[in-house]
């Protein structure tokens, strides 16, 4: 075979060795904003060219945001309520059903004595029924009833110098000592068990918004693995090209944001919608209990949450994916 | 521009594709790569590419022993290599314009700067008037000179060409040569495979042969 003269002299200048070619410094500037720009776009009209399957997607995310978002609001509406019963100090007394007017009256007066209290109040049995059929609704049950199944109660308020629990232990104790108490109640230990049942409940909340959170991440992982299959061609071709992985992770990332973006703006209605039908039930039962509850929505902070939170589980997840997939994806 | 220097590939179910392969390839000189099918032209054109990895040798590249480059620094090393395929590989969902584009996008050109070279090269081309039009509604040949325009339009040292004319009519093989020798004056580096014998003799240009994975002449 021939050999054919060779060497020419280089008549042509090398190409630029950094990273970004050609133009200045504004210009690079620009080109680099030019190129996320295209991406951001770019990857919200190919969501918008596959609707039924955008749709899809977008529904399931939602529906999952939407339910720890929902699970959340559940919590706090009932911390609100908690937090609107006062946490007081009081005794209540049950007396024995054996006890009398006249001898609950006596009672009080022996209590009061007691400089550890700071007021007693008798209620009588008559009235415990009428507040009783007044607050809870049920008078028409009541008044079926034969006779008055209340007992009598003595509301003790102890002194403000008894504030720390121990304190109102004692008092309580010594109080249940009367022989015609049947039963001394701090209103306090109710509170306390409801506060803690509440917290259980925000545990559950946090583990389970943990785990749909997760269910986010893995379903726009799994969305943008297999868009990121379906543009398989243009991938290997722009690797071939010179593309750095970050060049090509760019619009599928976008498309990752905007996945969860979308995703958090329609969890955002589906929880307002859901909080919006049950508004007026709550709002007639809050009226029967003397209207102190109002059905708390999503605030302004939270919504804004929400749909930050949700546009980053799909950055995360689209990004965990590329990753992994693109040191994979090799052109051959 | 580009030295083997005793590269051998081992693929683990095909066995040894290329052998002690050396030859050094000048700047600015233009070869043939030739050989009946299954010698190795593609995977030493793969080599070249850094597609694959050699098993064992030294391959240089523009001065730099790309044999062991790292994943990372590969983009940058095909940013002065224009690839050309006997299948073309364009967009086909892509205008002519954003096919040739690509590469300056890919390096960070500015928009001005992308239309004014992407005009150019498809000038050079001869594709003048067809930024618009889809790949698809091309023909064979203009499809191919939208490769090379793609291919050369960043301006690389080197130019590999897999086959360009493989599809293409004997009349649109010996433009789309004409093509390579243009760049080559213009001072670049041009390798081109392809088993059509009787246009590489045409061509007569350095010739380098393979014959089952072995550098038999060149």
């Amino acid at each position: 075979m021939k050999r054919k003269r060779a060497v020419k002299p280089e008549t042509r200048p090398e190409v630029p060795q950094n990273k970004i070619a050609g133009g200045d410094f504004i210009d690079k500037l620009h080109a680099y904003r030019d190129l996320h720009a295209h991406a951001f776009f770019s990857s919200l009209g190919r969501l918008v060219d596959k609707p039924f399957t955008t749709l899809l997607t977008i529904g399931v995310l939602a529906i999952s945001i939407a339910l720890a978002a929902c699970f959340y609001l559940l919590v706090a509406n009932i911390e609100q309520l908690t937090g609107t019963i006062e946490s007081s100090n009081q005794i209540s007394l049950f007396l024995k059903d054996t006890v009398s007017e006249a001898e609950a009256k006596k009672l009080v007066e022996t209590i009061n004595k007691n400089t550890e209290v700071a007021e007693i109040k008798l209620i009588s049995k008559a009235q415990a029924l009428a507040e009783f059929k007044a607050n809870s609704g049920l008078d028409a049950a009541l008044d079926a009833l034969e006779g008055n199944p209340l007992p009598v109660v003595l509301e003790v308020l102890p002194s403000p110098t008894q504030t720390n629990t121990v304190a109102l232990q004692k008092l309580q104790q010594a109080l249940q000592q009367y022989p015609e108490v049947d039963e001394a109640q701090m209103d306090m230990q109710w509170l306390e068990r409801m506060q803690s049942i509440l917290r259980l409940a925000e545990q559950a909340t946090q583990s389970i918004s943990i785990l749909l959170g997760l269910g986010v991440l893995f379903i726009t992982g799994n969305t943008i693995r297999l868009e990121l299959h379906n543009r398989r061609e243009e991938v290997v071709i722009a690797k071939l090209v010179g593309a750095t992985n970050r060049f090509i992770q760019r619009p599928f990332l976008y498309g990752g944001f905007w996945i969860g973006f979308l995703s958090g703006v329609l969890a955002w209605f589906i929880v307002t919608l859901i909080m919006l039908l049950l508004w007026r039930s709550v709002e007639n039962l809050s009226l029967l209990y003397e209207g102190s509850f109002h059905l708390r929505f999503l605030e302004y902070g939270e919504s804004i949450y929400l749909i930050l939170l949700s546009s980053s589980l799909g950055v995360a997840g689209s990004w965990a994916v590329l990753a992994y997939q693109l040191r994979q994806l090799r052109p051959e | 521009m580009l030295k083997f220097d005793n590269v051998c590939k081992r693929y683990a179910d095909a066995g040894d594709v290329l052998v002690n392969i050396s030859f050094h390839l000048q700047r600015g000189e233009m070869a043939f790569l030739t050989g009946h099918s299954g010698a190795g032209k593609s995977t030493l054109f793969k080599l070249i590419a850094l597609i694959e990895r050699a098993s064992r040798g030294q391959i240089y590249f523009d001065g730099h022993d790309v044999s062991h480059a790292k994943d990372h620094q590969i983009p940058f090393l095909r940013r002065k290599m224009g690839l050309i395929f006997q299948d073309f590989k364009l967009l086909e969902d892509r205008t002519v314009f954003d096919n040739v584009a690509l590469p300056l996008a890919v390096a960070g050109y500015g928009h001005h700067e992308i239309s004014r070279k992407v005009r150019a090269a498809l000038d050079k081309v001869g594709l003048s008037g067809k930024e618009k039009k889809y790949p698809l509604t091309l023909s064979g040949g203009e499809q191919q000179r939208v490769g090379i325009a793609r291919a050369v339009v960043n301006k690389p040292p080197m130019i590999l060409a897999d086959e360009p004319t493989g599809n293409l009519d004997p009349g649109l093989a010996a433009e789309i040569m004409t093509l390579f020798t243009q760049f080559q004056q213009l001072g670049a580096t041009v390798l081109i495979a392809s088993h059509d014998i009787a246009l590489i003799n045409k061509m007569d240009r350095r010739v380098l042969t393979l014959d089952h994975g072995r550098l038999i002449a060149g």
